[in-house]
């Protein structure tokens, strides 16, 4: 590898980015409903080491749709993309730390080589406080393919691995809620990746 | 069989560590655990595409969103989205965010008593060109005092938030102005550990941009991570 520039360091949003990356039609991944697949909300609070909730925290998520693709050029695989679904999502928190989405179900992509990976929904979360952005995986509690997914079973510890599954948490009028909570720091710290 | 174009690691000293006192708000919200390393699968090395004009009529002209102009010198603020090897980002979105002259923003959360200035929000986006060019017009935002530590005050700074081509190439920063003597006292800027990191987040004054009678003119490069040449199969 002969990189020859010096890649561009992250730094913090601070907590005035609200007006500056303002989307909220970007909450909702399923165009009006009219995105094929099983239809969900994703929420969960995000909380400090204290446990006090991130009122100035931007969650982006990005997944695959409801067959299993991605629509980005480097997904070659031989399945349809929905024309009413992109795989992108922003939301802030709330005052009480609280993000939603209204999205589908991703369906399960490639591993390397031939296995499959679980589903699963790629998030990253930005705040004040947060010199770099955090990456972490939302998996769903109950799919047959958590257990042999590479990057959910990397997590040894039980406890640790169940912070990126996410529990099914009744019915809204957007669908099925799955509750994925994120803590920053201490006590039941979300898995983040380095990747 | 899916192979897998990994994108580069990140390099430790390039790259601040969210664990920095010195920055307060780090305190109760960096991650004491180690990151949980993973091989990059196609949900990394994939993200959203922007060559379909989802995101919407661009705003590249900052100081003209309101009736009258805003305050303040007006910037002409340009440059390219790269990847390592220098090689252009066609297609992605850039978005900024600011404060007006002042040095204040256009948030209900700042309490600065600076002006707000009614001909001035200061936020911009757009999607970069086949050369990975992008173009704003704004004005040069203020200093501003915050409660960090006593007497503290932040660099004058422009947000960028830009995508590039995947999930993993994802970054919010800051872009700083070259020979700002706040610089040196700001412990968001001093995170990133490596001093040529540090200055890839300077602006460069570029006269050739600048327009006579009307505009400063500062080049702003944002270089992304950049890409293994071969696949890793298995």
């Amino acid at each position: 590898m002969d990189a020859k520039l010096i890649p561009t360091a992250t730094q913090t949003a601070g907590p005035f980015f609200h007006f500056g990356l303002l989307r909220p039609e970007w909450a909702d991944l399923t165009g009006g409903g009219k995105a094929k697949g099983d239809k969900i909300v994703l929420e969960g609070r995000v909380t400090d080491g204290d446990g006090a909730p991130l009122p100035d925290a931007i969650v982006e998520i990005w997944h695959a749709n409801a067959a299993g693709k991605y629509e980005h050029p480097d997904d070659t695989q031989d399945k349809p993309l929905d024309p009413h679904f992109r795989g992108f999502g922003r939301a802030f928190t709330d005052k009480d730390g609280l993000y939603r989405f209204n999205t589908v179900k991703p369906g399960a992509v490639p591993s390397r080589g031939n296995a499959l990976q679980a589903p699963h929904i790629a998030m990253s979360i930005a705040a004040r406080g947060l010199l770099h952005h955090l990456f972490t995986r939302v998996y769903f509690a109950g799919e047959s393919l958590n257990a042999s997914d590479p990057v959910l079973t990397s997590v040894e510890d039980a406890a640790r691995q169940k912070t990126l599954i996410a529990a099914p948490n009744g019915k809204a009028t957007g669908g099925a809620v799955w509750r994925f909570d994120v803590a920053l720091q201490g006590k039941g710290e979300t898995v983040f990746f380095d990747f | 069989m899916t192979e897998v174009r990994e994108y580069n690691p990140e390099h430790a000293g390039g790259q601040p560590s969210n664990d920095w006192p010195a920055y307060t708000s780090t305190i109760k919200r960096h991650p004491q655990q180690k990151p949980v390393a993973l091989k990059q699968t196609l949900t990394e090395i994939t993200g959203p595409t922007f060559t379909s004009g989802w995101t919407g009529p661009e705003l590249v002209d900052l100081t003209k969103q309101h009736k009258g102009e805003p305050i303040g010198e007006r910037m002409i603020l340009a440059g390219r989205v790269l990847d390592e090897d220098g090689r252009p980002v066609p297609n992605t979105l850039v978005e900024i965010w600011q404060a007006n002259s002042a040095g204040r923003y256009a948030h209900e959360s700042d309490t600065h008593p600076a002006p707000l200035d009614a001909n001035f929000t200061g936020r911009g986006h757009m999607v970069t060109n086949a050369k990975g060019e992008y173009r704003f017009v704004s004005v040069i935002p203020g200093a501003y005092p915050w409660r960090n530590t006593y007497n503290a005050w932040r660099a004058q700074h422009v947000h960028f938030s830009v995508f590039g081509p995947a999930f993993a190439t994802r970054i919010i920063t800051q872009m700083y102005f070259p020979g700002d003597p706040l610089l040196e006292f700001d412990p968001i800027y001093n995170s990133v550990p490596d001093e040529a990191a540090r200055m890839r987040m300077h602006a460069r004054y570029d006269p050739n941009l600048s327009e006579a009678e009307w505009a400063l003119g500062y080049r702003f490069d944002i270089v992304l991570r950049g890409r293994h040449a071969t696949p890793a199969g298995m």
